[in-house]
């Protein structure tokens, strides 16, 4: 029914295209429900359609555009996650990001080969979380193999990142052996390319996550994360067990640059992922910004250092209050904080992030859908009720 | 540094860098405008004056839409990345009103849109404008709309409709509050440049997708005598947004890297549109795309974003990333760090707090505690939030030790216990034993100070190691 209509829809079009001396008054008149549907194709204000235009068409010069298109000499590199049975791990498939050789969507000047995917998040302890998230998930929150199955079968998550926050000693200071179990047991529960993460502890992640790297061999994971006080354990069991490091840097694009120069020293670079630190949406937001531009622009201008994809902890935003106080002003909360978490990741999206990790499904699938209408355009998803998600 | 010559090189000091030379350099930055430099009025630096202004005329050009106290600037951008120099003018949201809407509906519009405010960073985040659009396509109906419009608020307006007569009658009811004509396009164009040229108001120029024709008529309008020009290459979401966010993307490429002044203009995004397309979602789903493609056309240029209605939920994150972006990056948004007193505290009995010096989470805290007698100790975070610099390890203990140490607080109290934002509890270990106090892990937001006081301080004897394990 939809797709009959859409085709009386662009065949009308056509017709309006070919001919602008179209009575369209008639066309409202006898058909009031297609003209408005006429702009669904179109893109454009419903009011160009409604207006007659004059008979004589006036004299426009067409004096042309040329597209500002320039190439650039570098490239980000290409980087693999999750190995599949065939490569020796059990993922039912792997992730590629990278590989941009134009600033992001500038479609003008190129097609990238890989478009940026979105992780869901989960937590061995469930950490004080906002409304709308613990709605999403329910029950399935009370087990992080629970919570990891819910983003993938119900959410269609590409990865889940697991952060084992509860090893801090300052927190419940949870054996490395315990945490690494629950690594083991989530291996099974789901078969998407994994992220495991420490508690961002250096004296206590440098112990947890060489061993995270041991049960995980043959997954090609992605260890989360180096950092300049603790790079070296994570560096060698990455090129022990051939997983991925995250580089996390503190909205400073020289340390990215340094933290990478020293990995490079243990890793091939196609091992490396760069973390910047994606700030909330109206908490500093700008600065992230501006060092992913930075850092994808460098990258793209030949330095060596900085080719490697970027993550963006996207879920970072659900720290403005903006986005969880309950506050009728600000109207309701479980639209509000998805979109606050969206809005942000959208920013990041356009500075050239390449793997989203985000806390709630109706942000996740709102970027998943947003990349798959700018990545190709061949398969656009359909039109989701992108409030719906998660409710 | 080609500005230095053209100045009067006095050095006459009426100027605050005193000095022509460092007027040239703040000139150059942006800092000052030539109107700043009073001896630049005299005729005989005229020359030098256009001179000037030619220089320094930005590559997108600067339009004011409006008159008197709300009047808005748009464009007049330099850069195309804010890390280049600053963003200016920030993008001007517009909500919008049908002429088929019920009096009470626009009445209602109209108040939500003048009054939205919300207090950021010690200031109040407001809207811009109202968009008035012919939906009717009847003159005397479009010219009531606006006649009500205009009397109700001395907001800016834009004038929608793509027939020039009814332009024409908005224009004859507000056309002295220089609106925005909105738009002329491949068949009107003529008439609505005659129209902008009378009227003196500045011109939007739409073509949909078409950066050709845009360009084309841009030339043929500008040939006509308009000068104040702005662009809406139309957008959509879903297939259409590839084509979207490319032409913004091409058009401001072209204007300032490019050199092609005919694309040297304002943006507009007019994501308003949705709402007439996808009539089968609910209000809330449609609301959300139109956030959603706003905050990408913002990231993406636009100098001017036309969007329905106010709706809280989904204009504030729109606005507030505007304010992120649209900030100047050489100004680190952020107050001094160092001790501040609420109150009349006593060294007995009065809390010692700490924030970081993020000036929004700082004006945030001094809202929620200013009525308490109270310390408060800002950490220097580089200008980051509580969490943003936990993460970034800019709240640290050994920052906490320094300001410690440079407030000389241990002073001023006797007691030796520190509350931290709950945002920092994982660092409560580290800190305590960098100073060597009691650390208590305070609430997660500062609106829940004055009651975590109530039930966790007042009344407990604060000696020191009272709570120290």
């Amino acid at each position: 029914m939809e797709n009959e209509q859409d085709a009386l829809i662009r065949s009308l079009i056509k017709l309006l295209a070919g001919d602008g001396e179209l009575e369209l008054e008639q066309v409202t008149l006898t058909a009031k429900e297609l003209t408005i549907s006429l702009s669904d194709l179109s893109g454009f204000p419903a009011i160009t359609g409604l207006v007659p235009s004059p008979a004589s068409k006036p004299g426009l010069v067409d004096i042309g555009y040329t597209p500002p298109a320039r190439s650039y000499p570098g490239k980000i590199r290409e980087v693999i996650l999750g190995s599949t049975r065939g490569d020796g791990g059990s993922r039912v498939k792997s992730v590629t990001i990278g590989g941009a050789s134009t600033p992001p969507f500038h479609l003008f000047e190129g097609t990238d080969p890989h478009s940026p995917v979105v992780a869901g998040s989960v937590f061995d302890i469930v950490p004080p979380l906002p409304g709308p998230v613990k709605e999403s998930f329910g029950d399935a929150l009370l087990d992080p193999c629970d919570w990891a199955k819910a983003w993938v079968d119900r959410y269609g998550a590409d990865l889940i990142d697991l952060d084992l926050i509860s090893t801090d000693p300052y927190l419940k200071d949870t054996p490395v052996k315990r945490a690494v179990n629950l690594v083991e047991d989530l291996l099974q529960a789901v078969d998407v390319p994994l992220i495991i993460g420490g508690s961002g502890n250096p004296e206590k992640d440098a112990k947890l996550l060489p061993k995270v790297a041991e049960v995980c061999a043959g997954e090609r994971i992605l260890l989360s994360s180096a950092t300049m006080n603790m790079w070296e354990p994570v560096a060698k069991a990455a090129q022990e067990y051939n997983h991925v490091v995250l580089a996390w840097s503190p909205i400073d694009i020289n340390q990215a640059k340094e933290l990478n120069r020293k990995l490079m020293g243990y890793l091939p670079p196609d091992q490396i992922v760069m973390d910047p630190t994606s700030a909330a949406l109206g908490y500093g937001l700008e600065y992230s910004f501006s060092v992913m531009e930075r850092i994808r622009h460098a990258g793209l201008m030949g330095d060596r250092e900085l080719q490697c994809p970027m993550a963006s902890g996207t879920a970072n935003s659900w720290g403005a209050r903006e986005a969880w106080k309950r506050d009728p002003e600000l109207g309701p909360r479980e639209y509000r904080g998805p979109l606050w978490e969206t809005t942000g990741a959208l920013a990041f999206l356009l500075a050239g992030i390449d793997l989203f990790i985000m806390v709630h499904p109706g942000g996740a699938r709102t970027i998943e859908d947003i990349v798959g209408w700018l990545a190709d355009g061949i398969n656009p998803p359909t039109f989701p009720d992108f409030i719906g998600v998660g409710h | 540094m080609n500005l230095y010559p053209l100045l009067p090189r006095t050095n006459c000091g009426e100027c605050v860098p005193k000095t022509c030379m460092g007027f040239a350099v703040q000139l150059c930055e942006r800092g000052l405008t030539l109107a700043q430099c009073p001896p630049l009025a005299d005729p005989k630096f005229q020359i030098g004056l256009e001179k000037l202004e030619a220089l320094l005329a930005p590559p997108v050009q600067e339009v004011v839409i409006g008159r008197g106290e709300r009047e808005v600037r748009v464009g007049g951008q330099l850069v195309m990345h804010r890390h280049e120099l600053r963003y200016f003018n920030k993008t001007a949201i517009f909500t919008t009103v049908d002429d088929t809407m019920a009096g009470e509906d626009i009445a209602s519009r109209v108040k939500e849109t003048s009054s939205f405010a919300y207090p950021y960073i010690g200031h109040t985040l407001r809207l811009d404008g109202i968009t008035v659009r012919s939906l009717s396509n009847d003159v005397d109906t479009f010219q009531k709309t606006v006649e009500m419009v205009n009397g109700l608020t001395g907001m800016p307006l834009v004038l929608w409709s793509a027939d020039p007569v009814i332009i024409s009658a908005g224009l004859e009811t507000a056309g002295e509050k220089r609106p925005l004509i909105y738009a002329a396009d491949e068949s009107n164009w003529e008439q609505m440049a005659e129209l902008a040229n009378h009227s003196g108001c500045p011109l939007a120029v739409h073509a949909d997708g078409n950066v050709g024709t845009i360009r084309s008529l841009i030339s043929a309008i500008s040939d006509r005598g308009v000068k104040n020009l702005l662009i809406d290459p139309g957008c959509g979401f879903g297939e259409t947004l590839r084509g979207t966010l490319d032409n913004m993307t091409m058009i401001r490429t072209s204007g300032i890297s490019g050199d092609d002044s005919l694309m040297g203009h304002p943006l507009i995004g007019s994501p308003v549109t949705l709402w007439d397309l996808r009539n089968s979602l609910p209000d809330e789903s449609i609301r959300w795309m139109e956030s959603c493609l706003a905050s990408m056309m913002t990231i993406r240029y636009a100098d001017l974003m036309i969007i329905r209605d106010p709706s809280m939920w989904s204009t504030l994150p729109l606005v507030v990333l505007i304010n992120n972006l649209y900030n100047d990056p050489r100004k680190p948004v952020s107050v001094e760090p160092g001790l501040r007193v609420f109150g009349t505290p006593d060294p007995v009995n009065s809390p010692v707090l700490i924030t970081s010096n993020f000036a929004l989470t700082y004006f945030t805290v001094l809202s929620d505690i200013e009525k308490l007698n109270c310390y408060l100790l800002v950490a220097d975070t580089e200008g980051l939030s509580v969490d943003s610099a936990v993460a970034g390890r800019k709240f640290n203990a050994q920052k906490v030790a320094d300001i410690i140490n440079s407030s000389g607080i241990s002073n001023k109290v006797t007691h030796r216990t520190l509350i931290i934002p709950g945002l920092a509890a994982r660092l409560k270990g580290d800190i305590e034993d960098a100073i060597k106090w009691d650390v208590m892990v305070g609430p997660r937001d500062s609106a829940g100070i004055p009651g975590y006081l109530k039930e966790k301080w007042e009344g407990v004897d604060h000696k020191p190691g009272w709570s120290y394990r």
